[in-house]
């Protein structure tokens, strides 16, 4: 193995210790484990883990079982939800089968809805979450959400989730969540060490190892390995390469076609801030303070377009901007995701009035008959920076 | 040395050749193989100019088809490619309106001729050439009579920008006794209002200039202006912008 590329085109995620549906299946079966399912990045995730249980992702990301979601959803309605729903109801995700419970949360109409049909293959709670995170009331609220999923967790397993057990599993994701970021943040040299698909990549193998100590050695490993190899000259990217942030709707498997099209294209993508990328690892969970209150107090200030106003997703964007010293902003957006499109003028106009960052916005789903439209209008965006 | 652009568009394939100046200009349907039609308009602007392929420096390829093509020496978006051909055809151009057969874009130039900013028609086909092709043949008329049947008429309303359900609104209205020429100014006054909804996306910019497949039709573009309260202009080298742009890139490479 003599050079980055040769590294990350080794790195193959079936064979990696801990990781995936055979790993998941070992919990289950040999170690007795419960798994909860998780849609948002809104799910408390130190709650589930202090309940002795797994929690694990279960957004879809595939058009696999579009057509089977829609036989109960309809055609005009975001592919994520269509997908997810599909997978469940023909018991094609590994991870979905596993799952004693769904924890989802009143993100979009779209889902809310979508929870009371899932309801009927896998018990769903449905968490509350309020539509803005600026008024007093709405860490109240929060925090009582927070406060009966645990109560729920402690009544189905039979357990007690105790201040102490949070308290040690804040510490142990917010570990986690610092690896993650040491290795995102690589993004920020210049040129970039890595292509937006190799970030995408290792965010989630870390997601999907269940073993935390062994997910965080891994990425640990990772990034002195790429930092040890970029600063011995091994540089993939070129200098001149316009940045590229990509925000918006949570990415993966079908939606790589967006960041292949920048990169394929002679862009770099530096950073990813959607809910798949960086944005559930930017704020830890204060560690100081009363285990609830601080996990109700980080994730209700998730920076997701369901919040209104939605003024930490500007920030964030704008620092991040500089930051990664970004050249172009491309908002990717799913087709019926009415939050994330209506946000968009917003957005373009905030980043034009702080850095004059030049943004475009691309709305897809998971088909891949818009390759050739998207190529072109990001080429052309690229042409232009 | 000359340089050649070709812009492949999805019903129709331009050519320039350009040395100083615009030398000559080709069209012919884009059909079934862009890459062999790429070849052929190729050949055709060597032929009719009389000009051999080792007088040719270089080769920008634009348009749909862009990547179909293996000869060209660069490849180039037709966004940047008819921001470059319309600033060239009028360095004034602050903003540019094209409807070509099968989508539309509007782009926005600074005083450079650089792209500031653009955007592009949704995937379906609304709005575009291939539009106006279907519902103006559903009223058994053709194309090249539309600025003559719509002069003076006042526009019935047609409420359904998606082809296929236009078709069938007219085929109602027809029906409902309304006359060919009403319904087709009726066709005329959606598709300007769709240019409209694209422009009013980008800050339009005097001067706007409209390229495209579209851009012959006056009715067309004096609806338009009259929609967003500006003067538009054309050129008589309005369809070969994308061409154009391309063959001058190519003469900088």
């Amino acid at each position: 193995m003599n050079s980055l590329n040769d590294f990350f085109e080794n790195l193959d995620p079936e064979t990696l210790d801990g990781h995936g549906p055979v790993a998941m299946k070992d919990l289950v079966e040999e170690d007795n484990k419960n798994v909860v399912g998780t849609y948002c990045v809104f799910t408390p995730y130190e709650v589930i883990r202090a309940a002795d249980a797994i929690p694990v992702t279960l957004c879809s990301t595939s058009d696999a079982t579009i057509e089977d979601g829609e036989e109960d959803l309809p055609r005009n309605l975001c592919p994520l939800i269509k997908s997810s729903y599909g997978f469940a109801i023909t018991d094609k995700c590994p991870y979905f089968h596993f799952a004693d419970i769904i924890v989802g949360e009143t993100t979009c109409d779209g889902k809310k809805k979508m929870y009371e049909y899932l309801d009927d293959v896998t018990p769903v709670h449905v968490m509350n979450l309020p539509q803005s995170n600026d008024r007093d009331i709405d860490f109240e609220i929060w925090k009582d959400e927070v406060v009966l999923l645990k109560e729920k967790l402690e009544a189905k397993y039979d357990t007690e989730i105790t201040k102490e057990r949070l308290k040690e599993e804040i510490e142990n994701k917010n570990k986690e969540r610092q690896a993650i970021k040491n290795f995102y943040e690589l993004g920020k040299l210049n040129p970039s060490p890595l292509y937006g698909t190799e970030i995408f990549k290792v965010i989630n193998i870390t997601n999907y190892t269940f073993d935390k100590e062994i997910a965080i050695d891994r990425i640990n490993e990772i990034s002195e390995e790429v930092l040890e190899r970029y600063n011995n000259g091994d540089k993939r990217i070129s200098e001149d390469a316009p940045r590229i942030l990509i925000t918006g709707c949570p990415m993966g498997q079908a939606t790589e076609k967006v960041i292949k099209a920048i990169e394929d294209n002679g862009g770099s993508v530096v950073c990813l801030e959607s809910c798949t990328g960086l944005k559930p690892n930017d704020q830890l969970v204060n560690e100081d303070i009363d285990p609830i209150e601080a996990i109700t107090e980080k994730y209700l200030n998730t920076p997701c377009s369901c919040m209104s106003p939605n003024d930490n997703r500007v920030e964030l964007l704008n620092r991040l901007v500089e930051e990664y010293q970004v050249d172009g902003v491309v908002d990717m957006i799913l087709q019926a995701c009415h939050t994330y499109n209506v946000e968009s003028h917003r957005i373009k106009e905030e980043l034009k009035e702080a850095s004059n960052t030049p943004y475009i916005n691309i709305e897809t789903d998971y088909s891949q008959s818009d390759v050739g439209q998207l190529e072109t209008r990001l080429t052309a965006f690229l042409e232009m920076l | 040395m000359y340089y050649i652009g070709i812009d492949i568009g999805s019903t129709g394939a331009k050519g320039v050749l350009y040395k100083d100046d615009i030398i000559c200009r080709e069209i012919m349907p884009t059909g079934w193989k862009p890459k062999e039609t790429g070849r052929n308009l190729y050949y055709k602007l060597l032929n009719d100019s009389n000009i051999s392929e080792k007088d040719i420096e270089n080769v920008v390829v634009t348009g749909y088809g862009r990547v179909a093509v293996d000869f060209a020496d660069k490849v180039v978006t037709e966004i940047t490619c008819h921001a470059k051909g319309g600033y060239y055809l009028n360095n004034s151009v602050r903003t540019i309106i094209d409807i070509g057969g099968q989508d539309s874009k509007v782009i926005s130039l600074d005083s450079n001729g650089q792209v500031k900013d653009f955007i592009m028609n949704d995937k379906c086909a609304a709005g575009t050439g291939k539009f106006l092709e279907v519902t103006i043949n559903s009223l058994g008329a053709s194309l090249d009579e539309i600025d003559e049947i719509t002069e003076g008429v006042e526009p019935v309303k047609i409420n359904s920008m998606c082809t296929v359900f236009a078709e069938s609104e007219i085929i109602s209205l027809i029906s409902a006794g309304k006359n060919k020429e009403e319904v087709a100014m009726g066709v005329i006054n959606a598709i300007a209002e769709q240019g409209k909804n694209l422009l009013k996306k980008i800050k339009v910019k005097d001067i706007v200039l409209f390229t495209g497949g579209l851009a012959k039709s006056s009715v067309i573009k004096d609806t338009l202006s009259k929609k967003i309260n500006e003067n538009i202009i054309t050129s008589r080298d309005s369809l070969y912008a994308g061409a154009i742009g391309a063959a001058v890139i190519a003469s900088e490479l």
